[in-house]
């Protein structure tokens, strides 16, 4: 099977460099325009909820932050994969730029639902329960990575030894998504992702859906920009960097 | 507008939540700025050492 060209070319740091250059500001531009949107509908324009009344409208920031963090989670551990397996740079480049948004928006979903848990379950915090343990779990994971990558003076070992680490945290995120059926938890069940279908109205659900979209195109535009600043530290001396540079010299 | 602000009195915890998820964001975008600009500001510290030995000339003395 023959690839294609930019399939290879994924693999070339000047090549994704500049991708990232000329995505950027689009995914940066619409991510804020779509999460703009959606906040002010969530906030102003949906309806309250028949049980919770208005502070339900924190599900329109806690959900995507958890399900951001979790996607930050898989894009490190699969990017931390190829890399391992195929010795390629980029890839381990990309999981380690992954590490830290993950780890932002977990903590975002940690603190939002904790603050939600408050006036619904008249706790912020509960030792032992699924959803919080797991969730709190996957942070760890991420902090953890972080922390033996500061423990290599080598980039190369550190690489590697962390995307074992990545790859075996996976098995957190099927836990996490799955925990508030496999066990008793004060966290409500599935609201979107059920086998009948969104339990949600759509004056709900159409807000809901566009601020999952601006989370992710924000994660995304973070992602490249965190990926630029990793490749011209590992690329520090490359020649082709140097009409990115300020005063350039090229 | 100040029931919209009040939220059904539960406007402490929605706005709390809200705001410290902006926070976390600005925060996001000016740390990776300031990352990569450190960055760009190092290579061209490289750029500008591996750059000019080579182009001085070489001296050669005339007896």
């Amino acid at each position: 099977m023959k690839l294609p060209r930019w399939f290879h070319q994924l693999g070339s740091p000047p090549y994704v460099y500049r991708l990232a250059d000329k995505l950027g500001p689009w995914l940066g531009g619409l991510g804020c325009a779509t999460l703009a949107i959606g906040v002010v509908w969530g906030l102003a324009i949906a309806p309250p909820d028949y049980q919770q009344d208005e502070v339900y409208r924190i599900i329109f920031i806690h959900p995507q932050t958890a399900y951001v963090g979790m996607m930050a989670y898989g894009v490190m551990a699969v990017a931390a994969a190829i890399g391992y397996i195929w010795r390629l740079k980029i890839a381990h480049a990309v999981a380690v730029s992954a590490a830290p948004i993950g780890a932002w928006f977990t903590f975002c979903a940690l603190v939002t639902g904790a603050i939600w848990g408050r006036p619904t379950w008249g706790t912020y915090w509960q030792w032992g329960d699924p959803r919080i343990m797991s969730e709190t779990l996957l942070l760890f994971l991420f902090l953890g990575y972080l922390a033996l990558r500061g423990a290599f003076d080598d980039r190369d070992k550190a690489d590697k030894i962390t995307a074992i680490l990545a790859v075996v945290g996976v098995v957190n995120l099927p836990i996490i998504h799955y925990s508030v059926e496999w066990w008793n938890s004060l966290h409500q069940g599935p609201t979107i992702l059920r086998g009948d279908g969104p339990a949600m109205t759509t004056d709900m659900l159409l807000p809901f859906l566009i601020t999952v979209l601006g989370f992710t195109l924000t994660f995304y535009w973070l992602l490249l920009r965190r990926l630029q600043a990793e490749i011209v530290e590992r690329e520090g001396d490359a020649r082709w960097l140097r009409e990115f540079l300020p005063g350039s010299v090229a | 507008m100040i029931d919209f602000i009040q939220m059904g009195g539960d406007g402490a915890y929605v706005w709390s939540a809200y705001g410290i998820t902006l926070a976390v964001l600005i925060v996001n975008i000016v740390l990776v700025r300031a990352r990569h600009r450190t960055a760009l500001r190092r290579a061209r510290e490289i750029a500008a050492q591996t750059e000019v030995p080579r182009r001085q000339p070489k001296v050669h003395r005339v007896q």
